[in-house]
């Protein structure tokens, strides 16, 4: 982990001397071939090992926040779909999760089913999109071909559910905008059944392949405790050998009648090592887990109404009535993802929407898991949290035409110069709000 | 080993759809152009299921011109024509969520299948609904 510095020797890092005296300093990105998104990693390597490294994220920021506090609900449930491509479906299930709690909704049970079945196909796309994507980075192309064309029919499937294969627009405060009629369960059977029948294959093909585990055991390693003490979360964290789990420790949607568990290495018999390869094993094992999921969900679940609110435009009035705030949070296929909202009565568009993307609880957990390894793993263990560079982005600040960043201490400078100004009698209510709003342009 | 696996795709059919054609034509839009004209033949874009989200079609008809799709559509793809009370929509901008056929109290709005939308133009007739 990163020896404690205070903020602005942080800033020097990297202009101070290397972390020894035979040490060289290689950035790789913002803009890289190896990487998929902005994010720039600054490695200094002794021979072929990396010895320390610095991650500076940031480039990628979209202001989807702020847009959202220009909108009403509703057009922000779409905006908060587009904060990531692949989980498409899972900040949606967190926002309206939110919402649904500030707002006071009941949601019918029958569509706590179908958000689940949704959310549970798309941790197999996005499952297999890592599969594939993990042995381009090994250097097995032939790997990634035949991955992604096994995703092709959950894809179809979710396109055949929801109306397109990624976006897929379903979950409304207050339900599901489409119901899955009984005439599709065959359908889904017969895909969950495909993918029943490839389990075998991927095992062979990832587990037991001797030039896979030969990169992959040993390989970026994060051990239990500080996957616990980084907070890593979701495959990453359970990889490592912590049973930590939303759709376990906090059950939301059908998932408390579902009783789904954490899924470490153990499970396979393996022992805990927290590797790359055990990133994979946890991988493999929850796409069966979904498939599980969902089958157990087309017997237990019930008919009846799929939506609290039949007519957008009493829901819309239901919405501009509300006022409290609501958190939100799901279980993504790469962690945890959590919503904040706050609404406020009269005010179509939320006060205040906070968005927390899995990945930027699994930064982290980069530092160890990069200590030592060669110049040629980082792609693998770059990839092997399966980052999401730019749902992740949550902060930049931009004031007068400057971009910067604001450290620890600045922050707690403008937080008490809040306080001094609600002290001073100035009320917290304008001024709140106008920052939230506006930035930081404001603030000053 | 993957090697089974891949000695039986050998004899499978290849899961990619050779659209719009078998080969890449020189030009797309040259070869485009001789489809029109029938000398060449398209390989058909692999069929969108039942309920796909497509373009939205839109019934000027039955429109009362009531503004809620407007209301509800995040990518703000509809303008209100004031002297008309009727709608415009540019469909280079939406995102087919299909909300705004939900919100339709007349049912002026539906979505359609149409979903090959590529255009140089942003403003093309095909493109812009009214
Ligand atoms: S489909 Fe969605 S984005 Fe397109 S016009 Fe309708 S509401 Fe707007
Ligand atoms: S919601 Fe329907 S009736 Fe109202 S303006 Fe839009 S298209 Fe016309």
């Amino acid at each position: 982990m990163r020896e404690k510095v205070k903020p602005e020797e942080m800033a020097e890092a990297n202009e101070r001397a290397p972390a020894c005296s035979t040490c060289f300093e290689v950035p790789i990105g913002p803009i890289h071939p190896a990487l998929k998104e902005g994010i720039r990693f600054t490695f200094w390597i002794e021979g072929e090992r990396i010895r320390k490294v610095d991650i500076r994220p940031g480039f990628m920021h979209r202001g989807i926040e702020f847009m959202g506090t220009k909108r009403n609900l509703i057009q922000v449930l779409y905006l908060a779909e587009r904060i990531c491509g692949i989980c498409s479906i899972s900040h949606p299930l967190a926002i309206v999760q939110a919402v649904e709690q500030a707002a006071g909704i009941e949601v019918p049970p029958r569509a706590q089913y179908i958000r689940v079945i949704i959310g549970e196909l798309e941790r197999i796309h996005s499952h297999l999109l890592w599969a594939g994507v993990a042995a381009h980075e090994l250097g097995f192309d032939t790997l990634l071909h035949y991955v992604w064309k096994v995703r092709e029919p959950v894809l179809d499937l979710l396109e055949d559910l929801t109306g397109n294969r990624i976006n897929y627009a379903i979950p409304i405060y207050g339900g599901v905008r489409r119901d899955v009629p009984p005439e599709k369960y065959p359908v889904l059977k017969n895909a969950l059944r495909y993918y029943r029948s490839l389990v075998d294959d991927f095992v062979n093909f990832f587990l037991r392949d001797p030039s896979i585990e030969a990169r992959t055991r040993g390989v970026g390693v994060l051990t239990r405790e500080e996957a616990d003490s980084l907070c890593a979360v979701g495959p990453t964290a359970r990889a490592s050998g912590l049973r930590k789990d939303v759709r376990q420790d906090w059950p939301y949607f059908a998932y408390p009648d579902l009783g789904v568990r954490a899924i470490t290495p153990e499970d396979m018999g393996l022992e805990v090592q927290g590797d790359v390869y055990d990133r994979i094993v946890v991988r493999l094992l929850e796409v069966v887990q979904s498939i599980e999921i969902i089958e157990r969900c087309l017997e237990e679940m019930p008919d009846g109404e799929i939506i609290a609110f039949p007519k957008v435009a009493a829901l819309l009035a239901h919405l501009k009535k509300a006022e409290g705030e609501g958190i939100g949070r799901h279980e993504a296929p790469r962690g945890e993802v959590i919503h904040y909202i706050r609404l406020q009565a009269d005010e179509e568009a939320p006060v205040v929407w906070k968005v927390k993307a899995p990945t930027y609880s699994n930064l982290m957990p980069w530092y160890p898991m990069f200590r030592d390894q060669e110049i040629a793993d980082i792609p693998i263990v770059a990839a092997s949290i399966d980052p999401c560079i730019c749902c992740m982005e949550r902060v930049q600040i931009v004031r007068g035409g400057r971009e910067e960043t604001l450290w620890k201490e600045q922050l707690l400078e403008l937080s008490w110069a809040k306080t001094r100004r609600i002290v001073r009698g100035l009320g917290p209510s304008h001024v709140t709000r106008r920052a939230s709003r506006g930035g930081a342009d404001e603030r000053r | 080993m993957i090697f089974k696996a891949l000695f039986l795709q050998l004899f499978t059919r290849p899961v990619t759809n050779r659209f719009p054609a078998k080969y890449m034509p020189k030009s797309v839009l040259g070869f485009l152009a001789k489809v029109e004209e029938g000398k060449a033949r398209l390989v058909p874009p692999v069929p969108v299921t039942e309920g796909f989200r497509g373009k939205i079609a839109y019934d000027r008809e039955k429109c009362i011109g009531c503004q809620m799709c407007i209301r509800v559509c995040p990518a703000r793809v509809i303008e209100f024509k004031p002297e008309e009370k009727k709608i415009r929509m540019y469909v280079a901008r939406c995102t087919y969520c299909a909300q705004c056929v939900d919100v339709c109290p007349v049912g002026a709005l539906a979505r359609s299948r149409e979903f090959l939308l590529a255009d140089y133009d942003r403003f093309a007739p095909n493109l812009v609904v009214e």
